[in-house]
């Protein structure tokens, strides 16, 4: 019988069919915590008398809350936050589990890291108690965000318990505009399907446009499958993706089984729900207001929605999002904080200065390794040229935790996730976009477009 | 641990007066300077900070905001629109929800994380049609696990939920402890597996 890719995965991690509405004993593979929702995982199991089956295959990193500023300790921005990175530290090491601290030479945004390091590998189950874990479906791989309860039950079990979600294929056809991204692809989705559109669902993206995208596009696209509101998004991984891990520390040397070959969805498998987006018809996007699914292509107005919406962003039916004017910009995030989105921002920055009324300018490497290789290339003389920070690794202002912030009720281009009232700070107006968005919004200090700046 | 109360019978709080809330986030719920240590208590006084509090740091409450309401400040049932709990993964909005006193949600649809998060707490998740939703909001509702049930007045509504998760919150069972029972499956598949996909498996760190 024919199979989609996640059914092959999911059927090669059965464990035990607990039998009756589809919930399976699944086997997870790699788990990896963070020191916001890891600790409380790792203090429950403490406290629980529970042991980690095989450390081996746990990891965790300092992300969420550590200072991004040069010369940074344990300290945090964020009142009461030490607490955070010395608990997980001290767990760690007890549990036996491998950690990126603070200022390991490999720290990053765990998504960012995971692949870095071959920990992410195609046709494994990957969880972490964070909800951009679909990001890593990118490789091919079954890898979805829980919480902390579900992140000890991994970690003493080596499994999960889970009902059997759908699936649905996303194909996107043809070719991409230039200037167009696999954010661009991502926020379309959204904003044509809703942010419930995926509920239910693991969702398969496939298409001439996402086998054209390289592993970072792919893992863009792949992030925002949460604010789909799926329970994670994947891609079948080809030669790019093997590649990419291939020699990495925790990956194989080659991926040269038999096995990798089979990581494809059967040409006549059936999808429960599938859904075609052709990628010629994609604009640069930028978000308008609460939610990932009020995005429109830059050159729109502002449509009409809730009212709520309105209020709080400040803006009404009718207007034209390009030209609405910024105090501040965010490159940053698990969703666009590789190499390739810091130079192509840097593409269009050099030469450039952001505008006067631009009070804070932050670019953030997803990783210490990309901040080594963006400096190995000049791109930190670029940003701090134009008027960006340059700052260490970590997820930074994508959220607010009560410590760092943008002036007061600043409006905000970012290249992030979610566009929440007060995520990026209480009354803070978050417009979500593509690095190269943010970079000309930068420059203009207003909402801008970032073909007129190629 | 709390199984869920054979029936829960209480008041149903609309987060919104008026139209029913879609999208209702756990930055929202419980934002993330609320988040103050690795445990999972004192979380209650952040719930819904954002909109329960006019002043965020002093708790100066909003009387317009529905748990502020007299009628509302003791409701163990909420009532929302779409996508609930969407967002962040935080276990802490479940957390915090469960120790202000909710036990049930009540929406159209739910974000998975926060789904599944509410089964491990013995938080009910209840998806209703958007029409049942309006009228259910506001009133006295008595809850039926068993029965599967949700009813007021003279209406009565089935809902679905798995089996397993069912089980789970009927009998307050621990989740862990559970599949530790099916220990010697799990040893048995890892054991073969290994031959399988020795990749997976790595060496422990010196």
């Amino acid at each position: 019988m024919s199979r989609t890719l996640f059914d092959k995965i999911w059927d090669s991690h059965v464990v035990v069919n607990a039998g009756g509405g589809g919930t399976a004993l699944i086997a997870i593979d790699r788990v990896f915590l963070h020191e916001r929702t890891g600790a409380a995982a790792l203090s429950r199991m403490a406290e629980m008398g529970r042991v980690v089956l095989d450390p081996a295959r746990v990891f965790a990193v300092m992300d969420h809350i550590v200072d991004t500023r040069i010369g940074r300790k344990d300290g945090t921005l964020m009142q009461g936050g030490e607490g955070f990175i010395t608990e997980t530290r001290t767990a760690c090491k007890t549990a036996g589990i491998t950690l990126f601290d603070v200022n390991d030479r490999d720290q990053g945004i765990v998504h960012v890291i995971s692949p870095e390091q071959g920990i992410v590998l195609p046709g494994s189950t990957l969880v972490a108690p964070d909800s951009h874990t679909c990001t890593q479906g990118a490789f091919g791989a079954l890898a979805w965000g829980i919480g902390s309860s579900e992140a000890e039950h991994a970690m003493v079990t080596g499994t999960l318990r889970i009902a059997r979600p759908k699936v649905m294929r996303v194909q996107f056809d043809g070719a991409l505009s230039p200037h167009v991204t696999a954010k661009d692809m991502a926020l379309t989705l959204i904003a044509r399907h809703g942010a419930g559109g995926g509920a239910g669902h693991v969702v398969e993206f496939a298409g001439e446009a996402v086998r054209a995208l390289d592993m970072e596009g792919r893992m863009t696209l792949c992030n925002m499958a949460t604010e789909f509101s799926a329970m994670t998004g994947l891609i079948a991984p080809d030669a790019k993706a093997f590649d990419y891990l291939a020699g990495r520390p925790y990956a194989p040397a080659h991926f040269d089984d038999l096995y990798w070959d089979g990581l494809i969805s059967d040409d006549d498998a059936q999808f429960d729900r599938e859904i075609t987006i052709d990628a010629s018809t994609i604009a640069p996007m930028v978000s308008w207001g609460t939610s990932p699914a009020h995005t429109i292509p830059i050159d729109a107005a502002v449509p009409s929605g809730p009212q709520r919406a309105h209020d709080y962003i400040g803006l009404s039916p009718g207007t034209p999002i390009a030209g609405t004017p910024l105090n501040a910009a965010f490159i940053g995030s698990c969703t666009n904080a590789r190499l390739s989105d810091l130079r192509r921002a840097a593409g269009i920055l050099k030469g450039r200065r952001i505008a006067p009324s631009i009070e804070t300018a932050l670019a953030v490497p997803g990783s210490m390794a990309v901040k080594r290789e963006a400096e190995a290339e000049g791109l930190d003389a670029i940003f701090e040229a134009s008027g960006f920070e340059w700052r260490m690794s970590g997820c930074s202002l994508c959220f607010y935790a009560g410590g760092e912030g943008f002036p007061e009720g600043a409006r905000v281009i970012s290249s992030t996730n979610r566009n929440f009232e007060g995520r990026q700070g209480p009354g803070i107006r978050t417009h979500i976009a593509s690095p190269e968005t943010v970079a000309a919004s930068a420059i203009s200090g207003m909402i801008a477009d970032p073909r007129e700046f190629a | 641990m709390i199984a869920f109360p054979q029936p829960l019978t209480s008041v149903a709080a609309p987060l919104n007066p008026g139209a029913l809330m879609d999208n209702v986030d756990t930055d929202a719920i419980i934002p993330s300077r609320e988040m103050r240590s690795t445990g999972r208590t004192g979380l209650a006084e952040g719930l819904f900070a954002p909109w329960r509090y006019t002043n965020v740091d002093a708790r100066t409450l909003d009387p317009d905001f529905a748990l502020n309401q007299p009628k509302f400040a003791r409701a163990q049932i909420l009532v929302a629109g779409a996508n609930f709990g969407c967002g962040s993964s935080r276990e802490h909005a479940v957390w915090a929800l469960a120790e202000f006193g909710v036990r049930a949600v009540l929406a159209e649809s739910f974000a998975p994380i926060f789904h599944d998060n509410c089964i491990r707490n013995f938080l009910l998740p209840i998806t209703l049609p958007r029409p049942v939703l309006e009228r259910l909001a506001g009133e006295r509702l008595m809850i039926d696990l068993a029965e599967q049930t949700v009813s007021a007045g003279g209406e009565s509504h089935a809902f679905a939920i798995d089996r397993e998760a069912k089980q789970m919150l009927a009998q307050g069972l621990d989740a862990i402890d559970f599949t530790l029972d099916q220990s010697d499956a799990i040893k048995d598949w890892i054991k073969s597996d290994r031959t399988e996909r020795p990749w997976i498996y790595l060496e422990a760190q010196a």
